[in-house]
């Protein structure tokens, strides 16, 4: 029941601009009643959810209420973990995810983590093109190239171009962070899960994130988890408020956080709990 | 509640006082029970063994009975083929099982593994040697290197697989997802990113377990079974430090006492050497990170 008035939700929100032929084509992600349970206990609980293509989605809620659970479920994360068991559909640019590999499904959809967690055994440059190198071989040339490209990216290059080849766990906790961001976009995925990559970092380097995000959009689809409404404000196109495994309302952003559909959204965004 | 309690009363803070220094007293006792053996082990086979230890030692063949000098040199050479044959069957046996085990944890089969390994660490060596003999000595019809270093090889295995396993449960998980969400494989993720972030433990590991083997007898008796000569085809009779220092040992000739003496030292220093190599390893800039 609670499906339904999502979906009617998710339709709502791409109906105001596109014609139903294209509106297909521009689906970044689909989820269909995407559940996760662990050890029997629902993590998320018939998410259903659509990210059009070259968007920032946020999305925000307390503690607990399964941000990290569904944009793991996108990468197949859940994978590694025994106890998780994942139900319902997933759809990456309208294909079912279960037509391919999941190895194929993360070149497709990359994360940024929670913790940074740059390679403890490798360099600052060989942490950015760990990807690449551990996928195929590539020429010193092109290496250099991107280890450049990317840094000045995830605004790190400044910071680092003098010790390229020193351990990146010598790096601080913010400057792991955006080391983590160029490890990710050097593969060069579609869509970027992004699972408050922020919590770790100063003002300076949140601000230069939200920034890459901004110009990021046009490149790929992001989806953001935040515990910073004006993060989510600043950043996102359209939310989703998360609240005990359920999605209580899916919206534009700016509609979220002035005039939302469900009172639970509306006191959790103006701060009553959380 | 009671740490209040105890910072506001004195002579709870006495007693515990006291009660630390009792423990601190009796750990640093046990510190030094355990030092002394190793200090005396060490200095009088040092000082025994260093005055009969010359050139002719590490160059010479043992003498027929009756001569004087000679030395071990068909021993040394032995035994690091021994070890040699040994580290080709245990390493690779036990770095695999010790992932298997430690990345597929939760099947059947794994937990068998984890079983036998635990057993097989608590069989007396005597017994692995007797099972080389059963399944190589005994279809070849005679005593080889080969055996020996077979023997040897499994009792590496379970040191080598506990410590692997061990290791690289010390990876954070974080790792592994790192790895997996850029689109790396499973098994490139454990082995270029799980495998090398442990391996400087593993190596540790693989040393001690190597030093361990450096040492043992009782396998080599009906296996290796020793040898006077140089040797040193795989599928002949060979020699071993441990082997010749026990057979020196027991015979009845100073000489050779002395020898015994100086295999032995040999042996501690080979031991020492590798402990620093551990020590050395586990130093790189790139690790200590575990
Ligand atoms: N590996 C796991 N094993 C068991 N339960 C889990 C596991 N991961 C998540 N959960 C449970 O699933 C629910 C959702 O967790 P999740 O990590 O998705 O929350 P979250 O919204 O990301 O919270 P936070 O804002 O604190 O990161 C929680 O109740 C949590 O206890
Ligand atoms: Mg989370």
């Amino acid at each position: 029941m609670d499906t339904e008035i999502f979906q009617a939700d998710v339709s709502d929100e791409t109906d105001d601009s596109e014609s139903s032929p294209e509106k297909e084509s521009k689906n970044a992600v689909l989820t269909k009643d995407l559940s996760v349970y662990f050890n029997n206990r629902a993590g998320i609980d018939k998410i259903s959810l659509k990210v059009k293509k070259n968007t920032v989605t946020a999305i925000i809620g307390p503690s607990g209420c399964g941000k990290s659970t569904f944009l793991r479920s996108l990468n197949l994360m859940h994978d590694l973990v025994p106890k998780a068991r994942v139900f319902g559909e997933i759809f990456i640019h309208n294909e079912n995810i279960t037509d391919f590999s999941a190895v194929d499904i993360r070149k497709k959809v990359g994360m940024v983590f929670q913790k940074p967690n740059p390679f403890p055994t490798m360099s600052i440059y060989d942490n950015v093109v760990a990807g690449l190198k551990l996928n195929a071989h590539h020429k010193r040339s092109e290496l250099d190239e991107i280890v450049e490209k990317n840094l000045k990216y995830s605004g790190l290059w400044e910071e680092v171009k003098d010790r390229l080849k020193t351990p990146a766990v010598s790096l601080s906790g913010g400057q792991q962070q955006r080391l983590c961001i160029a490890r990710t976009i050097a593969v060069k995925p579609e869509i970027i899960l992004m699972d408050e990559p922020s919590s770790a970092l100063d003002p300076m380097s949140t601000s230069k994130i939200e920034e890459l995000i901004y110009y990021f959009k046009e490149y790929y689809t992001i989806i953001i988890v935040t515990h910073n409404m004006q993060q989510a404000a600043r950043v996102s196109d359209q939310t989703a408020f998360f609240y005990l495994g359920k999605l209580i309302e899916y919206s534009k952003t700016r509609r979220m956080f002035t005039n939302p559909k469900e009172k639970l959204t509306e006191e959790y965004v103006t701060g009553k709990f959380g | 509640m009671t740490s209040a309690s105890i910072i506001k009363n004195p002579s709870n803070l006495r007693s515990r006082k006291i009660i630390n220094s009792v423990m601190l007293t009796m750990c640093i006792l046990a510190a030094v029970i355990t030092i002394i053996p190793l200090l005396y082990i060490f200095f009088y086979t040092t000082q025994s063994g260093i005055s009969s230890l010359n050139v002719d030692f590490f160059t010479q063949l043992p003498k027929p009975v009756g001569e004087e000098g000679g030395g071990m040199a068909n021993a040394i050479v032995g035994s690091a083929i021994l070890i040699g044959i040994g580290a080709l069957i245990g390493i690779p046996v036990g770095i695999l099982s010790g992932i298997y085990i430690s990345e597929y944890s939760k099947t059947f089969v794994s937990t068998i593994v984890k079983f036998i390994t635990d057993v097989l660490s608590g069989v007396p060596s005597i017994i692995v040697g007797i099972f080389a003999y059963g399944v190589i000595v005994i279809p070849m019809q005679r005593f080889s290197a080969l055996a020996g270093g077979f023997a040897l090889g499994i009792l590496m295995i379970p040191t080598i697989t506990k410590i692997t396993e061990e290791m690289l449960k010390l990876v954070p998980q974080s790792l592994r997802e790192a790895s997996l969400a850029l689109g790396v494989s499973r098994w490139k993720t454990t082995l270029k990113i799980v495998l090398k972030t442990a391996s400087s433990g593993i190596v540790t590991g693989v040393l001690l377990a190597i030093a361990r083997a450096a040492g043992e007898t009782a396998p080599l008796l009906f296996t290796s079974f020793g040898n006077s000569f140089w040797q040193t085809s795989l599928d002949e009779p060979m020699a071993a430090l441990p082997l010749q220092i026990f057979v020196y040992a027991i015979s009845p000739y100073d000489d050779w006492h002395r020898q015994a003496w100086a295999g032995a030292f040999v042996l501690i220093f080979l031991v020492f050497v590798v402990n620093l190599l551990v020590r050395i390893v586990t130093r790189n800039k790139f690790s200590g990170n575990l």
